[in-house]
């Protein structure tokens, strides 16, 4: 069974002002995922969330000061981003980049060829990819269109999720994938999400500043990300008490700290 | 008095790319063309023409010091049917299509000694192309040929320069009334040559005329392909396609000159660069008559920054002395493959190095089809590796 590990972990990012030079953002943070489960992590703006998903993806604006990341043991942090990505760590970005002259079709193929370590064939592909585009109510028009270019915020998101379904990672991190959806895309995304989940063999990191979409996507597990590290875990119901409450509790106690 | 209308530059500026700033046809040149170079003052380096390109780098041939010192190895590979002739400067076929338009291409026509003249005669269909492979052997050497594809007949004709050396050449292309010729040009130099070529065609009655551009090598590579047409009906598609490395400068200044009705002109130039000190240069001139009634023109230039450190220039620009037309338009965009893109790719389990392939690829797919000559497009793809290669 799969398992991602971090333990104690710390990363900086450059200001690009040499007074203030690297700033620590995550300070400390401790998560372990393992094949099946879900676990939602939440907090305010600039509490670390994003910093946790790119960092674990490998992002080179990122430095790692200390603490360790494992998957089934092997050591995450020592491989590059691509490496990553074939070890099972699938990172559904927020902002996914426009790639121009490169298309959904042949992108999709490539990332599966590399990830699968062989390519797909042919027929079954075409099927494969057809049927996923179906499921996220995806014009099959799309395919030929360049990666990203000229996407609307929901459609770069259902492609996030098209991916997510054709890859099958072990690990999945989707950085506030329900931003900027509307009810429906949110319900055609959260569908897709579930699917994958349903097949028991994905460990997902769901980031979220909302708990909206915790009304589709049911979490085992919840933590408040605050200051740079996990103030609290609990079950479903602290997703409940945030939507009451706020993170007001959070940032407060993390200023003084 | 025709109106002239002047239709501004799109334009993307970004980091170390320009795009330069307004200028028209008529008042570009800082002289009228003329096949005496003395006609030309030398250029100082600040005229319109000149202000992109590296005069030191160009060995004399803009001053006149450069001498006709070297060897250029010319073979013709033609099918049956075409004839190939070496004539004198004063044969009548010489200087239809055109007249050099700066003191480079002056000094080319100066400088030639004898001109080649290459005929594919009327209603001739070429089943393969006619193949001329321009080897330099160093030292500056001068040119001159003529193309004259009769009238109905079909050619493709590849020309292709390799080696060293310095070259400053004029080729024509007589494309006759009805005629359909497709010609690719490869520049595919030794890293220190330096070339300086003027292309003119004209292009005849409902003739088409289909020209591939594709530079790769040299230290200098400074292109004229123009474009003008004897009557009407007339289709032009100019495709061009450069991979322009650290240190290198390579320009084409592309003119598209609409001067018979209902014809068409279709220009599509790409390039990546890479590396310190590359910089491309395009210019991109259209200019529609006010005979040109009925006329149909687009153009576009994308460009695709691979690393710092590279420069483009870009200019489209567009003069319309009629309204009556069916289409006229330009576009001009630079963009960079950065390091967010290629974090997404390699998010997807794609190495770096795939991921720089695959775009680069992607982005010159389009014009890579357009070649038509199998041999060529396989060497241009494999071209492409070689610099991806190089850049990792």
């Amino acid at each position: 069974m799969a398992t991602l590990e971090i333990h104690d972990l710390h990363v900086s990012v450059e200001t690009g002002d040499s007074a203030t030079g690297a700033r620590e953002i995550l300070k400390g943070v401790d998560l372990t995922v393992k094949q099946g489960e879900t676990h939602a992590i939440m907090g305010p703006n600039g509490s670390g969330k994003s910093t946790l998903a790119y960092s674990l993806a490998g992002h080179p604006k990122y430095t790692i000061t200390g603490g360790t990341v494992t998957l089934d043991g092997e050591d995450v942090l020592e491989m590059s981003v691509d490496e990553r990505a074939r070890a099972g760590v699938f990172l559904a970005m927020q902002y996914p980049v426009e790639v121009p002259g490169v298309s959904v079709s042949n992108f999709l193929r490539t990332s599966a060829t590399a990830i699968r370590g062989e390519a797909p064939k042919l027929r079954t592909w075409v099927k494969e990819v057809k049927a996923a585009m179906e499921q996220l109510h995806m014009d099959p028009a799309f395919a030929e269109r360049n990666v990203n270019e000229g996407f609307s915020g929901g459609e770069k998101k259902r492609h996030e999720i098209l991916q997510l379904e054709l890859l099958k990672p072990k690990i999945a991190i989707l950085d506030e994938t329900d931003s900027g959806l509307d009810v429906d895309a949110l319900r055609i995304v959260s569908e897709g999400v579930n699917r994958v989940r349903e097949s028991g063999e994905v460990g997902t990191l769901l980031i979220t500043h909302y708990t909206r979409i915790l009304r589709y996507i049911k979490p085992d597990f919840v933590h408040v990300f605050a200051n740079g590290r996990i103030a609290e875990s609990g079950g479903a119901e602290l997703a409940d008490q945030l939507e009451a409450e706020g993170y007001d509790k959070y940032v407060k106690g993390g200023a003084t700290a | 008095m025709a109106e002239a209308q002047n239709i501004p530059v799109g334009s993307t500026t970004a980091g170390s790319i320009a795009v330069a700033a307004e200028s028209t046809v008529a008042t570009r040149m800082s002289a009228p063309p003329s096949f005496d170079v003395a006609d030309f003052p030398v250029p100082h380096g600040r005229e319109e023409e000149w202000r992109f390109t590296p005069l030191a780098r160009l060995r004399g041939l803009h001053d006149g010091t450069a001498v006709a010192d070297g060897s250029m190895k010319a073979q013709i590979d033609a099918p049956e049917g075409v004839t190939i002739e070496s004539v004198e400067r004063d044969d009548a076929r010489i200087g239809k299509a055109g007249t050099p338009v700066d003191r480079v291409a002056a000094q080319a026509f100066t400088s030639f000694t004898k001109a080649t003249v290459v005929t594919v005669p009327k209603e001739a269909v070429l089943t393969e192309p006619v193949r001329v492979s321009l080897h330099g052997e160093g030292g500056t050497t001068f040119g001159h040929t003529v193309f004259d594809v009769q009238a109905f007949a079909e050619a493709v004709i590849v020309i292709d320069h390799t080696g060293d050396g310095v070259r400053a050449a004029n080729v024509e292309f007589l494309v006759g009334d009805g005629a359909k010729l497709t010609v690719v040009s490869v520049q595919d130099w030794d890293a220190t040559a330096v070339h300086c070529s003027q292309h003119n065609t004209l292009v005849g009655r409902d003739a088409s005329f289909k020209s591939v551009v594709v530079t790769f090598g040299g230290d200098v590579v400074r292109l004229h392909p123009r474009i003008s047409y004897a009557g009407p009906g007339g289709a032009a598609e100019l495709f061009g396609l450069y991979f322009t490395d650290a240190g290198q400068h390579q320009e084409h200044r592309l003119l598209v000159t609409h001067d018979a009705p209902h014809c068409t002109s279709n220009v599509v130039y790409k390039g990546a660069l890479q590396g310190e000190g590359a910089h491309a240069v395009w210019i991109g001139d259209v200019l529609i008559e006010k005979s040109a009634e009925g006329t149909d023109t687009y153009e576009m230039n994308r460009n695709l920054v691979l690393t710092d450190g590279a420069r483009v220039d870009s200019v489209p620009n567009l003069e319309i002395e009629t309204g009556e037309i069916v289409g006229a338009g330009h576009a001009s965009a630079t963009g960079r493959f950065d390091d967010e893109q290629l974090f997404y790719l390699q998010a997807r389990g794609i190495p770096a190095e795939e991921a720089r392939r695959l775009v680069v690829r992607g982005f010159f797919a389009e014009l890579v089809q357009q070649i038509g000559v199998a041999d060529i497009e396989e060497r241009l793809l494999a071209k492409i590796e070689t610099e991806l290669q190089a850049s990792v």
